[in-house]
């Protein structure tokens, strides 16, 4: 009898520190999940409280200067503009091209394990790897020199996967029923693909797409070896001109002691937050706007 | 009544023609797939290409095992070792923040969050995903290190590992919070109540049922965290400054491997130079590296995810 | 595979009336390893509608996808035997699953309308048979599968509106009239009324026997009064000891009802089985 006492003592207390640590758990998590989103408001809030001031229109009409007061990233915004579309360019056909073949078009299982391997190592190579090939190939192997198009090329290679995957993804949405229903009615794979299957997967591949362009817009590595760090004080003319992108203009600035460029750093980077946040927001109300549409 | 199709010229003509516009889309469909498995073999050729000049005049035991790294100087060593202990350490240091705290974010979202707090703390993650890289290496060389760092640690200056490494763990808990989630979240409710009824309490079942079935998807969230840390440029060249250092002391300040490659590839190395040559051994080096890791990461997946 | 002009008279092919406008020999159905259903031999006639009934599970759906060449689509599926559509092999290599798809209509368990108009709904098969109506052709044609699937009278004035503001019953004869629009040689249905309220599913009953003559017509129900109503030869499946689908019993209709051959016939239909 005494030995089921002590047993019951020791038991009671191994269950009171457990049922202490069942409560503390949910508390200890949630204190890290504070940790995280702190950290996210000690970065916005301290771009914003550095950057706040030196925003202004001329940010984007202005080219850089050595003179703060007078430095805009105006050739920066434009070398964004045009590398990170162009790359669209080159990711959009081939990332929904793989993506309709992975989940409609192919009929060979080893096939299609082999390109999800391949899109899988590609979305692990570090962004400056990209950047160093596109020099080595694109630069000086086919002579595009370090230009708009070279950087365009390598974003778009760069951002395949993630094109491609929501590609795959969005097709396989479309339900078998009604792609059946038009198989049944005598079409063929390609009429089914252009009568059921993109229109009903369209929005979800165009958030992809924003997606990837996102992404492209915020590197800077692999344009950094692609072009370099330069001062450009004009617009670009043709795709073969030399360009520098947002993110390294910040970079630029953000390397330079002077407190004035400091703020300048916070500027654009405020200007840039607010572009991604814009393609966001977009990217969720394409997504929101065609699923009240889709009944079946 | 219809005639026997298989006959009727018209639609025959009609149908051969659909059919090759079928196949034509099918040839067009495959080769744009296999730009996948051709950027993956240029990347490997260009950098086995480029990097064999620079291997023509370096040996690659010299590469490996020399522990001076003195490419842009002379006397010009060319020992990897600095650079390579330089990006281990502020992984690892990554890895230390985005482990515990993303584990933490993936369990409190997936088995303790009410359904309606779990929308906006995960859109905030997304968030911390979202950010460009160069808006974290501002972070860290005006936000951690002078606040954060200097105050608090002897000896540390603007620039150090530690600031580095701390910021790209901000960096990466996305990547482990939200694949650990995912693999948390397909594990059967199944299995949760089994253990209830059994008389588990909360904690028991979360680390002791869940955790341990998410197990694989956990561990490759990881190893794909760290080679992300391994592979990032922007923070490093930014706060860790531009001085080759080797040392395992976090409070130095000292230059990774992406780091001197950003640094060459933006002075005026001339093409063919050994200088500019090293940028792409140093490249091959880190893309071995991580893609080593990767597929080992996707191995670990497929082999060990259990089919529920 | 590119269809190819077939170098025999057609005459020869083309059955004088009463010959069987399908002929399944020895079919049976692959999964992988296992076999879903076996040794199957059927006939059907011309203008008759022909009801195949068994318990869930028994394969018959995974039969009636044989007959379109549906279970291509499917790429763990595997087809053996053969199944002649008025004498030709259609899982030959000189056939293309297109044209059988095309004499060969389907319509689907769940009524499954295309996120399209009423009337684009019912022209798709045309438009997708590339060959060229025009407009006037084209309307008379949906109008008349229309009014054969007892649709035309509530739709006529909304040609245009979305299929989905119709209701279940309605999509479903939606579907008929597409299937329908191709003028197709025989009608495969599979449990077309099972999702439907009993007076859509009495309006679709009604409509194939309207039908009936002019095409050849398999419908594929597990509700036995169904196939009384509106058959005239039943065929019924039953799952064997290893679960694999066999054609145990085929005949007119009222005998397999009234003086069935086989134990198991008269088991199920007297839901002792089932």
């Amino acid at each position: 009898m005494a030995g089921t006492v002590l047993e019951v003592k020791v038991l009671s207390r191994r269950d009171r520190l457990k049922k202490i640590l069942d409560i503390a758990t949910p508390v200890i998590l949630a204190i890290a999940v504070f940790i995280a989103i702190s950290a996210v408001a000690a970065l916005l809030i301290t771009v914003v409280y550095q950057g706040a001031g030196r925003l202004s229109l001329n940010l984007i009409l202005e080219y850089p200067s050595a003179n703060p007061a007078e430095a805009g990233m105006r050739s920066a915004f434009l070398g964004s503009f045009w590398t990170v579309g162009l790359s669209a360019l080159v990711s959009m056909p081939l990332g929904i091209a793989t993506g309709l073949y992975l989940s409609e078009w192919s009929s060979w299982r080893r096939f299609r394990r082999f390109v999800e391997f391949n899109i899988a190592n590609l979305a692990g190579v570090p962004s400056i790897i990209f950047g160093l090939v596109g020099l080595s190939l694109l630069t000086y192997g086919l002579g595009w020199g370090r230009s708009i198009i070279a950087g365009a090329f390598t974003l778009g290679i760069m951002t395949l996967p993630l094109v491609t995957v929501s590609a795959a993804e969005a097709v396989k949405t479309v339900p078998e029923a009604l792609k059946h229903g038009a198989y049944a009615l005598g079409a063929t794979k390609l009429q089914v693909t252009r009568y059921i299957i993109l229109p009903r997967s369209l929005p979800m591949m165009m958030t992809g797409a924003i997606l990837a362009i996102s992404r492209a817009i915020g590197e800077a590595a692999p344009i950094l070896i692609i072009s370099g760090l330069l001062f450009i004080r004009r617009d670009p003319v043709s795709i073969f001109d030399r360009f520098t992108v947002m993110p390294l203009q910040i970079f630029n600035w953000v390397s330079r002691p002077q407190v004035a460029f400091q703020e300048l750093a916070s500027a654009a980077i405020i200007v840039l937050l607010m572009l991604l946040l814009a393609l966001n927001a977009s990217a969720i109300a394409i997504r929101y706007r065609f699923q009240k549409r889709l009944v079946l | 009544m219809s005639s026997n199709i298989f006959f009727d010229p018209v639609f025959l003509k009609n149908l051969r023609r659909r059919q090759i516009k079928t196949t034509l889309v099918n040839i067009l469909l495959l080769a744009a797939s296999s730009i996948s498995f051709i950027s993956i073999v240029v990347i490997v050729g260009s950098l086995v290409l480029e990097s064999s000049i620079f291997f023509g005049q370096v040996s690659i035991t010299e590469f490996i095992t020399g522990t001076e790294w003195t490419v842009l100087f002379t006397p010009k060593k060319f020992g990897v070792q600095p650079l390579l202990v330089a990006t281990a350490i502020t992984s690892l240091i990554a890895l230390a923040v985005a482990m515990p705290v993303g584990l933490a974010v993936a369990i409190y979202l997936s088995e303790y969050a009410s359904n309606r707090a779990r929308k906006p703390i995960k859109s905030v993650i997304e968030v911390l995903a979202g950010i460009p890289t160069v808006v974290y290496g501002y972070f860290a060389l005006y936000f951690i290190s002078p606040n954060l760092l200097m105050p608090l640690i002897e000896g540390i200056g603007v620039h150090s590992a530690l600031a580095v490494g701390l910021t790209i763990g901000v960096l990466i808990i996305p990547i482990v919070a939200s694949l650990s989630e995912d693999a948390m979240y397909s594990v059967p409710e199944d299995f949760r109540q089994a253990a209830y009824s059994l008389g588990a309490r909360k904690l028991d079942v979360v680390f002791r049922v869940v955790l341990p079935a998410a197990l694989s998807g956990i561990f490759a969230s990881i190893i794909l965290a760290f080679t992300r840390a391994m592979g990032e440029t922007m923070i490093a060249a930014i706060a860790g400054g531009f001085r080759v250092y080797y040392s395992w002391d976090p409070r130095e300040a000292m230059q990774t491997m992406t780091a001197f490659i950003a640094q060459v590839a933006t002075g005026d190395a001339p093409h063919g130079t050994i200088e500019y040559q090293s940028i792409f051994a140093v490249g091959l080096l880190l893309f071995l590296v991580t893609m080593a890791f990767n597929i080992v990461a996707l191995y670990i997946v497929k082999r060990w995810q259990v089919r529920y | 595979m590119l269809t190819k002009r077939l170098a025999v008279q057609p005459e020869i092919l083309r059955p004088s009336d009463g010959g069987a406008v399908i002929e399944v020999k020895n079919l049976a159905v692959k999964y992988g390893n296992k076999y879903a259903i076996k040794d199957i031999n059927l006939k059907f006639e011309r203008s008759q509608i022909t009801a195949i009934i068994g318990p869930s599970g028994c394969g018959k759906s995974t039969f009636l996808r044989c007959l379109n060449r549906m279970n291509d689509l499917i790429p763990e599926a595997k087809v053996e035997g053969k199944v002649f559509y008025r004498g030709i092999d259609i899982y030959s290599d000189s056939v293309d699953p297109v044209a059988v798809r095309t004499v060969v209509g389907m319509v689907f368990q769940r009524p499954n309308p295309f996120p399209m108009s009423i009337f684009n709904n019912v022209s798709f098969g045309l438009k997708v048979n590339g060959v060229k109506f025009t407009k006037q052709e084209m309307y008379e044609k949906v109008k008349d599968a229309l009014i054969k699937a007892a649709l035309w009278d509530e739709v006529k004035d909304r040609l245009d509106a979305p299929a989905y503001s119709l209701s279940g019953g309605q999509q479903q004869r939606l579907c008929i009239a597409r299937a329908l629009a191709v003028d197709p040689d025989v009608i495969l249905l599979d449990e077309p009324t099972v999702s439907l309220d009993p007076i859509s599913t009495a309006k679709i009953e009604q409509l194939l026997r309207q039908i009936c003559n002019e095409y050849t017509i398999i419908i594929v129900t597990h509700n036995m009064q169904q196939a009384a109503r509106v058959s005239d030869y039943t065929a019924v499946m039953m799952p064997d000891e290893q679960m694999i689908g066999r054609l145990i019993e085929f005949g007119p209709t009222k005998e397999i009802f009234t003086n069935p051959r086989d134990k198991r016939t008269e088991d199920y239909i007297s839901g002792r089985i089932g």
